[in-house]
């Protein structure tokens, strides 16, 4: 315990810009957690005596039409949306690590197989590859993680693919057969952990992504429908009010999004120059 | 050089074949059934079946593969729900607002990223490479919908510089004739200078806002490049002869450079034609995307299928552009095929 906590501490320290983002990242984590037990106001009370009033110290973050706390919105939303995101990434570490590991380690046919998939989802601009699957699976949200997850996949495939190709060869995978491992037991138990820390950087990296392409598809109407708190609809609502002024009720949702994006995407970079200190640029 | 483009065109056949097929399955993947979905809630059993039957949906799945695969032959992509009209058509018809935006803000993107990256990699280290830096994260961090609304609030409300964010050209001005379907390049022909002014200022900001969003990867890999190049042998050998600035990071480095960069712009395609469809909302832009979304918000299929074909075809035939790009600038590129 103490030596992890020894290396975190040297992870933090070691860029500044690093441990901001850790910083960002535990803030989310606390907002999605305990956060709804927090706010000040219910998330869903409507309150049409103080709707569209710009921030005071009574709302901070001002209040929408219906006079619902904006503050209280954007801090209940962290939960769905970091969820969401959290469970396609998930998801697609579990199916992009598994196939691409597979691939690279056995070579022959399901490498070939893995390559073609991979390269027909490519073949799509990935946005709009999610809205069409979102769009014929059924509009909800489970379906949004299911689409941001198909849409990561080639991402996964490709880096557990390469990583795990290099080290087919390798001494220990050799001796490791050597000493009678089944082909399974050496890709589970030799191969998958040593390409473990690459996907999780990859992780973090997509993470950001998952956000963005998750609150892209409800922006425009997909997945989570109104009243529900969620940073991207609370986006397509502001946006009506901001030729009039009323910006603060699509500013803050699109601020926080913009910040939780910003912490995963600092936190890859700054967990990649550690794993991989070569792909610094 | 015709080699070339015969190989890159073989390599494009399964790509395409993948994305016919992709499609055909998200068709069947409908949830519930289509034919009871096409009929409507009210429609009497008796009539699901006639509909059934009249899609093609009772024969089997191989059949109506290939049905599918001659109706797009065809050029036919079924018809809309909503409005009765076919699909085709109005795609046909809205592309080249969708097209124009995107062209706008690749080449404003391209033009600001480009030279950041070199301004970064040729001083390493000072407060323009810290900018390009800062700049890049926080470009692929903003939603692009986000910074299409910041800008409509600080150009248009604040400010007052912009025209209201209602589309491709303000309610005073006719469309010009159409010849090639962009404004720009239609009201310049026709020679009408009032048209032209008031179209590039309805594409600025959203082609800003495209531009903010795609100008990470282009300005990132511009400035790894430089510094690889710039570290190479043969820009030392230019320098020690005593060639200007100018000469070696432009003539010598930069073209050396390009190729990453050009790589990168399929990247930035996918990234572009997925930001276009959320940009296009927030400035009620009537290229496809809106179409799509409008359609996808009704459950109308047809259109959304016909939508995500056109782009991942639109895709597939950008890459084969980049790659023969590709050949034009590398000689070896040419020597391989």
């Amino acid at each position: 315990m103490s030596a992890a906590l020894r290396h975190a501490r040297y992870v933090v320290s070691e860029n500044p810009v690093t441990g901001f983002a850790f910083g960002l990242a535990l803030l989310l984590l606390l907002a999605s957690t305990i956060g709804p037990s927090l706010v000040p106001y219910d998330p869903f009370a409507s309150n049409t005596a103080a709707a569209l009033q710009p921030p005071s110290m009574r709302h901070w973050f001002g209040t929408d039409q219906l006079g619902r706390d904006i503050f209280s919105r954007v801090i209940v939303a962290t939960r769905l949306d970091c969820g969401i995101a959290l469970a396609s990434v998930l998801l697609v570490f579990v199916m992009g690590g598994l196939a691409g590991v597979a691939a690279g380690f056995f070579g022959g046919w399901m490498d070939r197989v893995v390559g073609r998939v991979a390269d027909t989802i490519m073949a799509f601009p990935l946005f709009v590859l999610a809205m069409g699957i979102v769009a014929a699976l059924g509009n909800n949200v489970q379906n949004i993680v299911i689409a941001t997850a198909i849409v990561n996949f080639p991402l996964y495939a490709r880096v557990a693919r390469a990583e795990a190709s290099i080290r087919r060869e390798a001494g220990f995978v050799e001796a490791g057969r050597l000493s009678g491992n089944g082909e399974w037991r050496l890709l589970v138990f030799h191969v998958l952990p040593n390409v473990f820390p690459i996907l999780v950087v990859q992780m973090s990296l997509t993470m950001g992504y998952a956000i963005l392409n998750a609150a892209g598809l409800s922006f425009i109407g997909l997945g989570v429908r109104p009243p529900t708190a969620e940073w991207g609809i609370m986006v397509a609502e502001g946006a009506s009010f901001i030729v009039s002024g009323e910006w603060w009720m699509a500013f803050f949702p699109g601020a926080a999004l913009m910040l939780a994006v910003f912490c995963f995407n600092l936190l890859g970079d700054g967990l990649r120059d550690i794993v991989d200190p070569r792909r610094r640029t | 050089m015709l080699e070339v483009i015969a190989k890159r065109l073989l390599i494009a056949i399964p790509s395409l074949l993948g994305v016919v097929l992709v499609t055909f399955v998200l068709t069947r993947a409908l949830p519930g059934d289509p034919a009871a979905y096409f009929a409507g809630p009210a429609a009497s059993r008796q009539a699901v079946e006639e509909i059934r039957v009249k899609l093609g949906l009772d024969a089997p799945l191989p059949v109506q593969f290939f049905r599918y695969v001659r109706d797009l032959a065809r050029g036919e992509l079924g018809t809309s729900l909503t409005t009765g009209q076919p699909v085709v058509t109005e795609i046909v018809t809205r592309l080249p607002a969708s097209a124009e935006l995107t062209l706008a803000g690749l080449i404003v993107s391209v033009l600001i990223a480009v030279p950041l990256g070199i301004l970064a990699a040729t001083r390493p280290g000072s407060w323009i490479d810290h900018m390009c830096r800062v700049v890049t994260t926080a470009g692929v961090s903003l939603p692009v919908f986000f910074t299409g609304l910041v800008f409509v609030y600080v150009f248009y409300f604040l400010l007052g510089v912009a025209p209201a964010p209602l589309g491709r050209l303000d309610i005073f001005y006719s469309a010009p004739p159409r010849i090639t379907g962009f404004y720009l390049i239609d009201s310049l022909l026709t020679g009408n200078v009032g048209t032209f002014v008031a179209a590039a200022q309805q594409l600025l900001l959203p082609a800003a806002t495209l531009a903010v969003f795609s100008l990470a990867p282009i300005a990132r890999m511009t400035r790894a490049s430089m510094l690889a190049v710039l570290s190479s042998d043969f820009v030392r050998t230019a320098r020690s002869s005593g060639l200007s600035w100018y000469t070696v990071v432009v003539t010598y480095a930069f073209r050396n450079a390009m190729l990453p960069v050009v790589t990168t712009l399929g990247m930035v395609f996918s990234f572009l034609l997925g930001a276009n469809v959320l940009v296009e909302k927030v400035f009620a832009w009537p290229g496809i995307g809106s179409y799509a979304v409008e359609a996808l918000i009704a459950s109308d299929f047809a259109p959304v299928q016909g939508f995500v074909l056109t782009m991942a075809v639109l895709y597939v035939a950008l890459n084969l552009l980049i790659d023969l790009l590709y050949a034009v600038i590398d000689p070896r590129v040419r020597l391989e095929a």
